[in-house]
């Protein structure tokens, strides 16, 4: 089943879907009663309004979201209708939000065919019976709109009124890009974050107390476990786990230690925008190559000339430690006015490192390195801790504005030079660092010191356990390293593999799966069972998420809210919105038909310059996407001769509508063009690629594979990343790469 | 699923077939061999076929063979044939069903199908260059090759490509030194879905039973195995959602046949020639005793270098 659909319009599709289910009845409404906020009321003040919510600030593109929230009652709980009749509980605002999503309408947005769109529809609502259900596998290309966090959101709402999630084969599973993805957000990549998913205080938190004063979480239902009532004992485990004995109760466990931020956030687009304004002028680059992966190049290739240094940690050759050298028309820089130094340190590749691997399902998988670096190629741990104690060196030395957090910080390896990844993985698994004694009983020892914890259950906030990410606690403990677990039994196959290596929380292996049984803890459907209440416990084939003992009908399946219950109204904790809309991408062919005066996501962060370097449709007709191949990983695979034999050159591919309309030949040269650069390529004509009629207008879509650089195996080219708007997501700052505008005309090839 | 072979002990194995097991060898005789192999065979599922090119990958690293670094002709495939590296090419061909209107992106591993009564041994006059085992692998021996290129005219799927470089033919082996130690083909190992699977013949043609009978259950009526009768059936078969219509899926051969000129070689025309070429050798035994050795110019060294240079980078 084939239905077409333009890049940047998923949101209309998939609202679309949700209409179609509501209207016709297809719904797991059990499900959908007591495991949503469905029935929850919202505060008088809410609304929704061609294309805002209440709230909106045009100068400040930001809304005031006070009032997209609950109403409480009396005993300071949400106020509930569970007959759905109150015209403001969240079923019924939803229904109005999505009432403009007729397939007439999705047609209109999207450019799928109406008869195709009703059968994608049909089959999808059929997984609204509790016996059935479909599972959502999407790839981060998902995530690089505008509005690529509403994009999931809105997969994940139909997935909650289907009765989807928590349940064997269902979910929202995101095919991470890269194997180990998932493990680096996981222990804080993001600049806003911590381990485990704890944020970093921001200028607004000075203090101990006021960082904790908003992460209290009480339940916002009676009974529920609001697991978040623990961030205490994470937040101070943590601060132990890098401080050690200078993380007292009396310095608040070392929080002054900790940066605040000054901003939301130190994202890609930010760093870049910074360096290209002169404000921040050295660049750790480590394991990415920004110079073919970040958008707008022109525009990376000018920060970076702004800089005073740049370090390159990379296994190969990247692109981004050559921006300085001229290579023709392929990087068109004047090297000598490059004042950049740049450090190059080779690093060694995943088969020539010992650790764990985290994957899209959260499991974690020890491996063990099969080959001996190259070179002068040096693990990262090792680079980094040399990089450690050299700068500790130089604050113990030459003393600094502040040089307790580095001075002070626990550094208790076998080796200082080079941490092992066994030490790692138990920093991040946590330790007793001060015997408890069971209050009630002074014979019976709770934590011993010294010994590894079995959970972040028994994590402190006394400062008598350290963890560096709680959410991997459990890990490696006293059993041993978990992750190199190889036991493949699957009793009853029902897929959980519970002794193959670890998941993280406590190796569950569907999360929230307490909603696999319905309200009195019997399996939805008997013949796909995975956990239920036997009367006085939860058992089964996974660790169940609630409490073993919680009856059944009190405590809610959504243990990190605090409502207990799943979210298809999201209170004021996303910027652009409670429910997801439509919005176009920054640079559309088409205006947004149901909010025409609305360019692109309307709370997006544009920075000035940005802003006027959006192209309009009247000058770049064509709606341009990128994607990989499946002969390459990312700009990897061009380093090694038999993938660029595989696919050695760079193209674009274009419909043979396109192609005869602007007569360009097959395997023909082209010049595709955005506002903001220019690259050449040959054109792969295909049927596959084929215009879209979108309100009455045909959409020609032009895809650009990304796997061409200037350095490596393969022939020299570029990326769409020449071409791509700087412009990222609303909450999270993914960039628009996947829907932007280009021109298109055949030219004449290189002289051979 | 079919059961994936499990991973080689990393103990020296020895071969479980070989020069035994011979039931045809080009150009001469040999003796009907003690014991029968049980007949093996690939089996590509083109409805389950993503067009990755693991496999093409795969056959390039296992047989330690590199294809150059090529350009981009406006379609996916690459190399677009089969070359003496590439001994295996994935065929992208986009039709658009009449019935439904909707466009099915067909994809076909291509590379020799290891038929039962093969074309290209029956065509090559060097004896033992091209020889069968009993389990059904038709393999090349590349020191007994001559490099006249019969084996290509004898070959009706045209699969055998000859080396500038070597002068010797090429075409896949079914990855014999594998299969000899109790493994599959290369390709078979890489591919991600399942498209490439690999065991005895019955095994497969069991397999895709059971895979035809789902691709009916989802609308192709027509779905089928090919495996044709012509050259007494395939090693190598295909299932393929349009059994009628083979051709759809870049040019594979509807009936494919040896070409009767190669059976008559077999018949009376083998004799005739084998007298004509005693011929052609005792004039060059003659020419050796009047002119001496032929000599290898500077200029054919350097052709020769250049020719390597740009078949093996």
């Amino acid at each position: 089943m084939y239905a077409p659909i333009r890049q940047g319009t998923d949101i209309a599709f998939l609202l679309g879907v949700i209409k179609y289910c509501v209207d016709n009845d297809k719904v797991q409404w059990e499900y959908t009663k007591a495991f949503t906020n469905a029935p929850y009321i919202v505060k008088e003040g809410f609304g929704y309004q061609d294309g805002l919510f209440t709230g909106y600030d045009e100068a400040k593109r930001d809304y005031n979201r006070s009032s997209w929230d609950y109403e409480l009652g009396p005993d300071g709980y949400v106020v509930s209708d569970d007959t759905l009749q109150n015209p403001r509980c969240v079923w019924n605002l939803l229904k109005q939000h999505i009432a403009i999503y007729t397939p007439e309408m999705v047609e209109r947005i999207c450019g799928t065919p109406k008869d195709k769109f009703l059968k994608v529809a049909q089959m999808i609502s059929e997984c609204s019976s509790p016996t059935k259900t479909m599972t959502s596998m999407y790839a981060l290309g998902w995530t690089q709109h505008s509005k690529g966090s509403q994009n999931i959101r809105a997969m994940a709402m139909l997935q909650l009124i289907l009765g989807n999630i928590g349940v064997r084969g269902g979910g929202m599973n995101a095919l991470r890009g890269h194997s180990n993805i998932q493990g680096l957000t996981d222990i804080g990549l993001m600049s806003n974050l911590i381990p485990g998913y704890l944020t970093i205080p921001t200028e607004k938190e000075p203090t101990f107390d006021t960082y904790m004063s908003t992460r209290g979480f009480k339940p916002l239902r009676p009974d529920q476990m609001s697991y978040w009532q623990n961030y205490k004992k994470f937040f101070v485990s943590f601060l132990k786990s890098m401080w050690g004995p200078a993380a007292t109760p009396e310095n608040n466990f070392a929080y002054d230690y900790l940066p605040k931020l000054d901003l939301p956030g130190y994202d890609i687009l930010r760093a870049f925008e910074l360096m290209n304004e002169g404000k921040m002028t050295g660049y750790f680059c480590q394991g990415f190559n920004p110079l073919l992966a970040f958008p707008n190049r022109k525009k990376v290739t000018d920060a970076l000339s702004k800089l005073k240094f740049l370090v390159v940690m990379d296994p190969l050759q990247t692109e981004t430690a050559r921006f300085w050298e001229n290579h023709g028309e392929h990087n068109d820089v004047n090297s000598a006015s490059i004042q950049t130094e740049v450090i190059q340190l080779p690093t060694t590749c995943f088969a020539e490192d010992t650790g764990s691997l985290t994957n899209s399902g959260r499991q974690l998988h020890w491996h063990w390195a099969a080959g001996t670096p190259p070179g002068e190629a040096k693990h990262d741990t090792w680079i980094m801790a040399q990089l450690h104690l050299r700068l500790n060196e130089l604050y113990r030395k030459e003393g600094g504005a502040f040089p307790d957090a580095m001075l002070n910080l626990a550094w208790d390896y076998k080796d200082p030079e080079e941490p092992s990844p066994e030490e790692l993985a138990k920093e991040l698994n946590g330790s007793v660092l001060e015997t408890v004694i069971d209050p009630n009983d002074p014979t019976k020892v709770l934590l011993e010191k010294g010994k590894q914890v079995v959970s972040f259950a028994a994590l402190r906030d006394d400062g008598k356990t350290a963890s560096a990410c709680w959410i991997y606690s459990g890990c490696y403990n006293e059993a041993g390293n978990n992750m190199a677990r190889r036991d493949n039994s699957d009793p009853d196959e029902t897929g959980a593999f519970s002794k193959w290596a670890w998941s993280w929380p406590v190796n569950r292996r569907i999360i929230y799966n307490r909603a696999s049984a319905d309200t009195n803890g019997n399996p939805w459907d008997p013949s796909r069972k995975l956990l239920w209440w036997d009367g006085a416990k939860w058992t089964g084939y996974d660790v169940p998420d609630i409490a073993p003992n919680a009856k059944p009908g009190v405590v809610g399946p959504y243990i990190m809210n605090p409502e207990g219950t799943a979210r298809l109204f999201t209170r004021g904790m996303m910027r652009d919105g409670p429910f997801p809309t439509h919005y176009e991408p920054f640079e559309s062919p088409v205006v947004n038909v149901i909010a025409p005066k609305i360019r692109g996501n309307p709370v997006a962060r544009v920075f000035k310059a940005d802003m006027e370097q959006f192209g309009e449709a009247s000058e770049f007709p064509y709606a341009a996407t990128s994607y990989r191949l499946t002969e390459h990983f990312h700009y990897w695979t061009k380093h090694s001769h038999i993938n660029a034999s595989l696919q050695p050159e760079f193209f674009v591919e274009i419909s043979e509508q396109l192609a005869r309309e602007k007569n360009i030949q097959l395997g023909g040269w082209v010049r595709v063009w955005s506002k903001r650069g220019s690259v050449k390529a040959k054109a792969v004509v295909t049927k596959r690629i084929a215009p879209l009629i979108c309100d009455g207008k045909t959409v020609h879509v032009v895809g650009i594979p990304l796997h061409w650089g200037f350095i490596g195996a393969a022939k020299k080219g570029w990326g769409p990343n020449s071409l791509s708007p700087f412009v990222g997501d609303a909450n999270i700052e993914t960039p628009e790469y996947k829907a932007f505008l280009v021109n298109i005309e055949p030219i004449a090839g290189p002289v051979a | 699923m079919f059961p994936p072979l499990p991973n080689p002990t990393v103990k020296p194995t020895p071969a479980q077939f070989g020069e035994q097991d011979l039931i045809r060898r080009s150009a001469s005789n040999v003796a009907p061999p003690a014991r029968q192999l049980t007949p093996v065979a690939k089996l590509i599922d083109t409805s389950k076929c993503i067009g990755c090119k693991a496999c093409q990958a795969a056959c390039l690293e296992w047989n330690d063979l590199r294809e150059k670094v090529g350009f981009n002709s406006g379609v996916l495939d690459n190399p677009l044939d089969l070359t003496p590296a590439s001994l295996t090419v994935m065929r992208f061909s986009e039709w658009i069903n009449p019935e439904t209107q909707n466009l099915e992106w067909l994809i076909r591993k291509d590379g020799c199908m290891h038929c039962a009564d093969p074309g290209c041994l029956k065509a090559c006059p060097a004896p033992g260059a091209i020889v069968q085992y009993s389990n059904g692998i038709v393999d090349f021996d590349h020191d007994r090759c001559i490099g006249c290129g019969y084996c290509i005219k004898g070959c009706p799927f045209n699969i055998p490509r000859i080396s500038q470089v070597d002068h010797k033919a090429y075409k896949c082996t079914l990855c014999s030194d594998r299969v000899a130690v109790g493994q599959g083909p290369a390709c078979a190992k890489a591919c991600p879905t399942q498209a490439i699977v690999f065991g005895t013949k019955e095994e497969m043609k069991q397999h895709a039973e059971g895979r035809i009978k789902d691709l009916k259950s989802r609308g192709f009526k027509n779905a089928g195995l090919y495996d044709p009768p012509g050259v007494g059936g395939t090693h190598v078969m295909y299932v393929l959602h349009h059994a009628d219509k083979p051709e759809i899926y870049a040019n594979l051969a509807r009936d494919p046949r040896i070409s009767p000129i190669v059976e008559l070689w077999k018949g009376v025309t083998k004799y005739a020639g084998l007298a004509a070429m005693g011929g052609f050798a005792a004039f060059g035994f003659l020419h050796y005793l009047i002119s001496g050795p032929n000599k290898v110019s500077e200029e054919d060294e350097k052709k020769a270098e250049q020719l390597t240079g740009s078949d093996v980078s």
